[in-house]
């Protein structure tokens, strides 16, 4: 089972996303923006982040690039949140790094469907 | 943690973000300019947007979705947060903020309204987008599912760096396999070099067919996240198999693994028919041309005569371009240049074709030569009175034109000596109970890179005791000294030595069997006696197949390179100190067998210090074996032998040179005259002991 790092400045969305996974078997390390969400990633090397883009201190994107950078993390599937289908911010997660996308709102189903879409025992 | 209501907690954060969203529009309204005020306004509205949509509260997200593409502007900074878009900002906070702390009492038309407003306030440009974006993607899915189908064909063309994105192809290929029976096939024609491959990026692609009835959305699914990071090319089953690909054009798909599955057939199908003729109108002229050469052709179609010395010149051609070609095989290979690399190697095999093919061309069976000596037994026979039954086998062996020609005079003097005194004379074979006439057998085979020719006869065998007191007599063996029956027959080679008693016209002047020896080791060949008394006695002649080219092995002795042929080398050891340490007694211990060796080293005079590891390579003429040590042993080398010069003529260890890879010159030993300088250095060594 995988550890999930969810980075989000939303505490509700945190929740949500760790009632959806821990059920499954999946464990949850939370993260408040993109500084911090590095510094856990670096200590507890997840197996997927789930990371929100607007953030404070450090946002998604920045993150996704840092995240990048780290020659401990590599291959780490990154998924980002994003409320609108908005084709040019996709791009540019994607183009930082990330792997994939979830679009908010989302249901517990579709969440864990990219977990294990992304995440193989 | 987890036990607690999610929707509890978005209440509790949504309160935070109005108290945030209002603090940040009330400061808005004192500085306007300030960016990081609309920010913070446009972060809390976009999360309790986000939020609101998980937990349900979707008249929030739909409201706040239209509030904040009103706003967009603002954001953008393309118009200032006014005192009335702040009183209008702030009235739609309210309205959020009832929308989720009282859902039942909270009139729609309200929200309405301040929408409205907001629009007064600025231009409407794309407000609707979002929807029409959603609309598209059902659109599609009805034709898709139209008609049924047996499956896909999907061929996968990753971007390199899809890896380091975290995504595993991999994984791709498994979820294409839980949409059905899947066959995916990886094409690696993008792999590079070992050098130039990046481990981190991903070279493979994969040519799949996917028996499913599942629609084109299911796979789009499975490629959702990386749709613009890979070329998917996607086919349904039986469409492809409907399409009337001609023949031809299919057939060049499956050979080459061509895989733009549809493209493929369109593209290929141009150059096919192209191809199809191309063979024809080959047959087509090449019928025509033999039609009229057919008369001509009748008449020569076995042979062409052709001068030697053509031939000659041909092969020396062609060992200057093994010479070149191994300059360039060395060169390429030391360089990284992958394209001069299979140049190279291309040349390479052309060149050892050429090479083949220039040496078959030289290539004469034997059997011309075998004829000749029908003659020659039968004048022999009548002069001797000997009847003599002719026998020759394996006349079709070749051999080079040039040992031909070299043989015939060693192969006189072998038969002869089979007649004159191999074959008793008709009183002594009654008595011994043989037939009236004697066999004289003379056979050609190859064997390896070697030919075989052997003299054989039925006669009394050679007189072991009458060579040995010849021996005795001339002083080259001391009396009583023990020495194998062999080692006594090879006196039959020492110059002058001949035991006949009386010296007849063809045999007894001890000019022959030395003569013979020393043609016959210019060929780089070898001469072998065994003989059985009163049962016969056998010469066997061993021959490279060629005088201009040799298998090599490639040594170093100091800063020189020298060349051993292969035919000689039976194997090669590591000198063992305590082989080195026994002092005036070169002998090495090959698995219970004393082998006299010779110190390259010292025979060449070498400076410098030696190797740690020293090697001996033991080669053999017929039955001695004699060590060689040298420095290193470098490997096997195609040898084009070049001759030394006439002022090198006394030069006796070496038998000619050769050019390396590298444009260097080594010398090639004369094995013979090693063995011989070897087994004298070891006589001498035995008699200083006694």
């Amino acid at each position: 089972m995988a550890t999930v790092l969810t980075v989000d400045d939303s505490p509700s969305i945190r929740q949500m996303i760790k009632v959806t996974l821990e059920p499954a078997g999946h464990s949850v390390i939370e993260a408040g923006d993109g500084a911090q969400g590095l510094a856990k990633a670096q200590a507890s090397r997840p197996d997927l982040v789930i990371t929100d883009l607007n953030m404070p201190v450090m946002n998604g994107m920045e993150l996704i690039r840092s995240l990048r950078k780290q020659p401990t993390l590599t291959g780490l599937p990154i998924v980002f949140l994003t409320t609108e289908s908005n084709d040019a911010l996709k791009q540019e997660a994607k183009s930082a790094g990330a792997t994939g996308w979830i679009t908010k709102p989302f249901k517990p189903e579709q969440l864990l469907a990219v977990v294990a879409k992304l995440v193989r025992s | 943690m987890s036990s607690i209501d999610p929707t509890e907690v978005f209440r509790q954060e949504a309160a935070e973000l109005f108290e945030t969203l209002e603090g940040a529009l009330l400061d808005l309204c004192q500085r306007p300019d300030d960016r990081e005020l609309v920010d913070q306004a446009f972060r809390a509205l976009h999360t309790i947007k986000g939020s609101g949509a998980m937990f349900g509260f979707d008249k929030v997200a739909a409201f706040t979705h239209e509030f904040e593409t009103a706003f967009e502007l603002v954001r953008k900074g393309e118009i200032k947060p006014t005192q009335e878009l702040i009183a209008v900002a702030l009235a739609a906070k309210d309205y959020i903020r009832a929308l989720i702390e009282a859902p039942e009492s909270t009139d729609s038309i309200i929200g309405d309204a301040i929408l409205d407003d907001l629009k007064q306030f600025v231009a409407p440009p794309g407000a609707a987008a979002a929807p029409v974006a959603e609309k598209e993607a059902p659109a599609a899915k009805p034709a898709a599912q139209a008609q049924p189908h047996a499956g896909w064909r999907l061929y996968l063309e990753f971007d390199s760096h899809i890896l380091c994105n975290g995504c595993n192809p991999l994984d791709l290929l498994d979820d294409l396999c839980k949409l059905g029976s899947c066959f995916a096939v990886p094409v690696i024609d993008g792999i590079p070099m070992l050098e130039e491959l990046e481990p981190e990026y991903c070279y493979l692609k994969w040519d799949v067919t996917l028996h499913s009835d599942c629609d084109k959305a299911a796979i789009d699914d499975v490629f959702m996240f990386v749709s613009d990071e890979m070329k998917l090319t996607l086919a349904p089953l039986e469409a492809q198999a409907e399409i009337p690909a001609p023949a031809s054009g299919l057939q060049i798909e499956l050979v080459e693994a061509e895989p733009a599955v549809e493209v493929a057939p369109v593209v290929e199908a141009a150059p096919a028919p192209v191809q199809a003729k191309e063979p024809a109108a080959k047959e087509a002229t090449a019928a025509s041309e033999q039609r009229r050469d057919e008369p001509k052709r009748a008449e020569n179609i076995a042979t062409v005569r052709v001068q030697a010395e053509r031939l000659d010149e041909l092969m020396d051609r062609v060992g200057e371009l093994v010479i070149a070609q191994a300059r360039l095989t060395q060169l390429a290979s030391s360089g990284s240049d992958l394209s001069i690399k299979m140049i190279a190697e291309e040349i390479e095999r052309l060149a050892a074709s050429l090479r083949d093919t220039t040496m078959g061309a030289r290539m004469v069976p034997i059997g011309s030569l075998f004829g000749r000596f029908r003659r020659l037994v039968h004048d022999l026979s009548r002069d001797l009175a000997k009847p003599v039954e002719f026998v020759t086998m394996g006349e079709d062996t070749e051999l080079d034109k040039t040992m031909i020609e070299c043989l015939a005079d060693p192969l006189v003097h072998l038969i002869r000596n089979a007649i004159d005194h191999g074959i008793e004379d008709n009183a002594r074979r009654a008595a011994a109970g043989k037939t009236e006439k004697g066999r004289i057998e003379l056979t050609a085979v190859h064997s390896g890179a070697q030919v075989l020719v052997t003299v054989k006869d039925n006669g009394g065998g050679l007189n072991t005791a009458r060579i040995r007191a010849k021996a005795e007599e001339q002083g080259l063996i001391a009396p009583g000294a023990t020495v194998s029956d062999n080692e006594i027959h090879q006196f039959l080679f020492h110059p002058g030595f001949s035991t006949a008693q009386t010296i007849s016209a063809l045999s007894g002047r001890g000019v022959g069997m030395d003569v013979v020896k020393r043609t016959i080791e210019n060929m780089r060949g070898s001469i072998d006696l065994s003989t059985r008394p009163g049962e016969g006695t056998t010469v066997t002649l061993r021959l490279p197949l060629t005088l201009a080219i040799i298998e090599g092995l490639l040594i170093r002795v100091g800063g020189g390179r020298y060349i051993i042929p292969l035919s000689a080398v039976e194997e090669c050891v590591e000198l063992m100190p305590e082989d080195q340490r026994s002092r005036g007694r070169n002998f090495l211990n090959v698995r219970g067998n004393l082998v006299p060796f010779l110190k390259l080293r010292e025979l060449f005079r070498t400076k410098g210090s030696a190797d740690q590891h020293q090697k001996t390579i033991i080669i053999s003429t017929g039955e001695t074996r004699v060590g060689l040590v040298a420095d290193q042993i470098i490997g096997n080398h195609q040898t084009v032998i070049k001759s030394l010069s006439k002022l090198h003529s006394d030069v006796t260890m070496f038998s000619g040179a050769t050019i390396l890879g590298d444009g260097t010159a080594a010398l090639i030993l004369d094995v013979v005259q090693l063995v011989a300088a070897a087994q004298a250095q070891s006589e001498k060594q035995i008699s200083e002991a006694a």
